[in-house]
């Protein structure tokens, strides 16, 4: 049952099209009047020669080659993956938010604006912040954005701080961001009981630290309960506190970073306010500020005036912009219709049923794989494979296993300071039963593992290929079509 | 009651039941780590009241209708974002949800929809471009140009950073955020009539020169005559990085033929609506040689345990997962749905299509060009061959006359002014294959007189 | 586990082998480091003339999902690089002490290294290791 489906570039015949357009309706000049034969293209332009039907069936054929949230669960650790509402796909896609153009004239975009204006009110509300842009278009690109804005800040005081500091259980963007910003990183290690280590922290504190970036509650889905201790010593010596956003998702409605010693947050709209991940995008990752790093924000923020809504540009000390147009509108439209739904109490009983689905599962699960920080987890719990792994039976094994039943595996290998890692976030949109059929199924791969490792080790049976080879695409990176004979 | 309540399954017996199952006696007791000082009380969160879905889609929709949008008026803007039509198809393809409630493919075997759609999507990018090598898409075109920039400097070894001021200012204004933090210098190559003055370029370029950087067809649609650029920027060891329009490439010069190393571009319109400025798609291609400096998700084809092709996420030990703060760039989530749209787009059209609504979008815009610039108060800005957009001088301010139009049901140009004052009053009209002789005769008609 | 060394060359605590031929010292990895890397897929060599410190980073190794550092084991300048790996760097788990040597270093006059380990010093570190 299992096969290969035909790429673009091997289906359809010359000559045959997908898509049809209007006769000139005006004038028509000769080409060469227009754009003479030198400046034109001189290389084949081989694109696909498809009917619509042809392209029709094959997007078809691919989209039952892929497991979405809507496919199944997706208990994919630190992304969030709950529902994504129908209703935000409808109004993202009106006419009067799709069809507008960035640079048009504020007095035709009023709803537009108003919408960021409002939804920029709720998210500060919602994280204890001042002012939020919209201009970052993920979450990776928010941290970027938080570290220019701290280098911004400090750079106005005339201090040039080097270093910031991350929690070795951070995602791997934190690091990533902070040197695109030009930082130094230097690592803080986690204690016994899974937290930031504060001593080792006070440690590396000095006036040379420009920022602490934490993910509250961390990677492994454990509240950092020191949080007004470490804000503290941060800022004794003139550092800031930046909140990674990635696990809002646990506390939203419960407790605000801004009132926990924040200085500047990102928010992934993508999971915590329900709107889909796009199979890898778009997200929307927008940044909130306390008021003494507003002066910095990229420009222009939306204001209110007597007039309406309006642009405003003129903030000499801002960092610039760090996306060509407004970031990813759409993806707010549907942010913002979901926090209308939801309204305050129904973003605290989301982070309170996230919560709930996962300390019920943990408290299962923790029977059959290793825990190894057994305390109260929040949004998400970190489990270990090392018993499986002494049958041969690896984190990676098991997350292949899952396929077979139809659920797609927990984040694995992440947080790097746990081995075997299995990372679940449920999430708060999925039933009771859902979770009782995944524990399960995690039981029934604990005992396989147990008695017949090869089954673990030899799956996935069901999906539509097999293990793929990891080594062979990296040793000849074959990553465009090039026809039968191969690209190299 | 939340209007959001049909999202959360679990029912009040439920509740219990799995709280008694972990030990808690209330749900308020899985909040107990968080300081009391910081924790927040039911109805302290001061939020609008929730609506029920009937209530947000007629909220939503009022919202939506303050707004004038490109379908009620035509929208001659352009400078980045455009009015291309989007075939049915399109929609109907990033539509299915397996594909856009996914996250990114990492568990390749129940993923190879999307990861064959963007192994496609790859192979589309290099064919319009004549690169060897892309990636799976990148926030927008203006971030694509600045981490080309980064790329450019980490792969040299240099320091600054080249960029002509006929690249759209936005995208310059990207640029200096992103090199600026990492104390990487940026200069802008003067103008002479609306295009790159290429004999600056030899006592601007050095040994420290990592990249140059222009934009086809630049910023006022002028197309650059740029056929010894590349050469000069190799021999002073400097990368040339070309930011284009896709839709361009099936009638122009492609980058390969301008010998450029890499290249980027905005891809939303190919497929995607303007959406206020965003998701956009920006993209990414190279030369083989570059291919891992390249920033951003790659899917390569390889083989299962029983030979059949399939597809994964290859070459990730450069990626921000993997090496963490020595990772060439931060990126993580991309623009994936935009890029499954062009894709689909760049097949629906085919070669035909896409050459037909290039040369659609150059004949309008010539008509509308030459009727602008008979009106008595509009000149031509610049001599020289145009794509799909040109700048116009004004007999008054452009904010005014975009004021004028909007009361003609019109959506104007872009008043350009205040990114090039030494122009003086300015627009910049972009007319694709969207617009109609009849709405560019009704344009042409709101200016005649105007001053 | 039974990972190979070779008598008569040099090891450091970080994993990797030096053979000395008058002033140029031959570098790779050695078996324990391949295992603990598995498939490696991709080889990211210095240039000839580059200068090699010891303890820096000198190469980087990479596998599917892992990237490790070659630390140069000694001070000088590198004069050779093994080219091969470019193309087959699965070379490096298949014989890292023959064909898969890394780089030849020119040792700096009167250079020596202390830390290096003997083959007995070596066999003793991989013990402790494989007891984690």
């Amino acid at each position: 049952m299992r096969k290969e489906q035909a790429l673009l570039f091997e289906l359809g015949a010359p000559g045959r099209r997908g898509c049809s357009l209007p006769q000139p309706d005006i004038p028509v000049k000769p080409l060469d009047e227009l754009l003479p034969a030198k400046l034109r293209r001189g290389i084949p332009l081989a694109l696909p020669e498809l009917s619509e039907g042809e392209l029709v069936r094959h997007y078809t054929a691919l989209s039952t080659r892929n497991h979405g949230v809507d496919s199944g669960f997706y208990p994919l650790g630190s992304c969030t993956m709950k529902y994504n509402p129908k209703v935000n796909e409808e109004a993202a896609r009106l006419p009067g938010f799709a069809f507008l153009h960035p640079c048009q004239p504020a007095e035709s975009v009023q709803g537009a604006m108003e919408l960021l204006y409002r939804t920029e009110a709720c998210l500060a509300e919602i994280t204890g912040m001042k002012r939020v842009t919209f201009q970052p278009a993920a979450g990776a690109h928010g941290e970027l954005t938080g570290m220019m804005l701290i280098h911004a800040y400090h750079k106005s005081r005339n201090d040039q701080r080097k270093r910031v500091l991350i929690p070795d259980s951070a995602h791997g963007t934190n690091p990533a961001s902070a040197a695109m910003a030009g930082y130094e990183i230097k690592e803080i290690p986690s204690d016994g009981r899974g937290l930031v280590d504060l001593k080792a922290l006070k440690e590396l504190l000095d006036d040379d630290v420009a920022a602490l970036m934490l993910t509250n509650p961390n990677t492994l889905g454990l509240f950092e309960e020191d949080i007004l201790e470490i804000a503290a010593a941060v800022h004794e010596v003139g550092g800031l506190l930046y909140y990674d956003g990635a696990n809002l998702n646990a506390i939203m409605g419960h407790a605000r970073p801004g009132d926990m010693g924040f200085d500047v947050v990102h928010l992934n709209l993508h999971k915590t306010f329900a709107t889909p991940h796009g199979g890898g995008g778009p997200g929307s990752g927008p940044v909130g500020v306390k008021e003494h790093l507003v002066p910095f924000l990229p420009v222009p923020l939306v204001e209110r005036g007597e007039k309406g809504y309006y642009w405003k540009d003129d903030l000499p000390l801002s960092i610039g912009r760090v996306h060509g147009f407004n970031g990813n509108f759409g993806v707010v439209v549907k942010a913002y219709t979901y926090i209308m739904m939801m309204g305050a109490e129904g973003l605290r009983q989301a982070a309170a049923d996230a919560v709930l689905n996962a300390n019920y599962l943990m408290e299962r699960l923790k029977k059959s794989y290793a825990l190894p920080y057994d305390r109260r987890c929040k949004h998400e719990f970190v489990l270990s494979a090392r018993k499986q792994k002494k049958k041969g039976v690896s984190a990676g094994d098991i997350a292949k296993a899952l396929l077979d039943y139809g659920f797609h595996p927990p984040t694995v290998y992440f947080p790097l300071i746990v081995e075997e890692a299995l990372m679940v976030e449920p999430t708060e949109t999925e039933s009771k039963e859902t979770l009782d059929r995944f524990a399960e199924v995690m039981e029934e791969i604990a005992r396989l593992a147990e008695e017949d490792p090869e089954r673990v080790t030899s799956a996935p049976h069901t999906t539509p290929v097999g293990r793929l080879d990891e080594v062979r695409a990296a040793r000849n990176p074959r990553i465009i079509w090039d026809g039968d004979e191969g690209s190299e | 009651m939340s209007g959001g309540r049909h999202y959360l399954p679990l029912t009040e017996a439920e509740r219990r039941e799995m709280l008694a199952a972990i030990g808690a006696a209330s749900a308020e007791q899985l909040f107990d780590e968080l300081p009391e000082e910081v924790r927040l009380k039911k109805g302290d969160l001061n939020l609008p009241p929730s609506l029920s879905e009937m209530e947000a889609t007629a909220h939503l929709g009022a919202l939506a209708a303050k707004n004038i949008n490109m379908r009620d008026y035509p929208c001659f803007l352009g400078a980045g974002v455009y009015d291309h039509f989007i075939p049915a198809v399109v929609q109907h393809v990033t539509g299915r949800s397996e594909f856009y409630t996914a996250y990114t493919p990492y568990q390749a075997e129940i993923s190879q929809g999307l990861l064959q759609s963007i192994f496609e999507y790859q192979t589309l990018i290099c064919r319009l471009t004549g690169m060897e090598a892309a990636n799976a898409s990148l926030y927008d075109g203006a971030t694509a140009l600045a981490e080309a920039a980064v790329a450019a400097c980490a792969v040299t070894r240099r320091g600054k950073v080249l960029v002509s001021r006929s690249v759209n200012p936005h995208y310059r204004r990207v640029l200096q955020s992103y090199l600026e933090v990492r104390d990487l210098q940026l200069l802008e190559i003067p103008l002479i009539e609306g295009a790159t003055d290429f004999s600056r370029l030899e006592e601007m370029l050095d040994g420290d020169t990592a990249a140059l950087l222009l934009q086809q067809p630049n910023f006022f649609g002028l197309l650059e005559e740029m056929e010894g650029a590349a050469g000069i920027a190799h021999r002073h060891g400097a990368l040339l990085v070309l930011s284009v329009d896709p839709i361009s490439l099936a009638l122009f010069r492609a980058p390969a033929e301008y010998d450029a190393d890499i290249v980027t571009g905005e891809g939303q319109g190919l497929g995607n609506p303007p959406s206020f400025g965003g998701p956009l798609l920006g993209f990414f291609a190279a030369r083989q040689k570059l291919l891992r400096r390249i920033p951003g998700r790659i899917v390569g084809e390889t083989v299962d345990r029983d030979g059949r092709r399939g597809f994964v996420l290859t070459l990730q030990t450069r990626e921000q997962h993997i090496r963490r703060e020595r990772a060439i760039s931060n990126i993580c989530s991309n623009q994936a749905l935009n890029a499954l749209a062009a894709a689909a787009y760049l097949a629906a059209m085919g070669p035909a299509g896409l050459r037909e609504l290039a040369e659609l979008c150059l004949q309008k815009a010539a008509y509308a060009r030459e009727k602008i610039t008979a009106l008595e108060g509009f000149a031509q800005a610049f001599p020289g061959m145009h794509f799909k957009e040109f700048a116009v001088k004004l007999p008054g301010n452009g904010g005014r006359l975009n004021r004028h139009l909007l009361e003609h049901k019109i959506i104007g140009g872009l008043d350009i002014e205040p990114y090039y004052p030494e122009l003086g009053p300015a627009m910049l009209f972009c007319v694709t294959e969207t617009k109609t002789r009849e709405q560019i005769d009704a344009l042409v008609g709101a200016l005649e007189g105007w001053s | 586990m039974n990972w190979q060394i070779r008598s008569g060359l040099k090891y450091t605590r970080t994993h990797e082998w030096v053979s000395f031929d008058g002033g140029l010292a031959t570098v790779g990895i050695t078996d324990y480091a391949q295992d603990m890397l598995k498939d490696i897929v991709y080889v990211e060599l210095p240039e000839t003339g580059q200068e090699a410190k010891s303890g820096e980073r000198l190469v980087v190794l990479e596998s599917v999902k892992a990237v490790s550092d070659l630390y140069a084991p000694v001070d000088g300048e590198v004069v050779e690089i093994n080219e091969a790996l470019q193309d087959q760097p699965e070379l490096l788990n298949e014989d890292p002490y023959g064909e898969a040597w890394v780089v030849k270093i020119r040792v700096a006059p009167g250079y020596e290294n202390p830390e290096l380990l003997d083959e007995d010093e070596y066999a003793a570190l991989l013990k402790e290791e494989a007891e984690k």
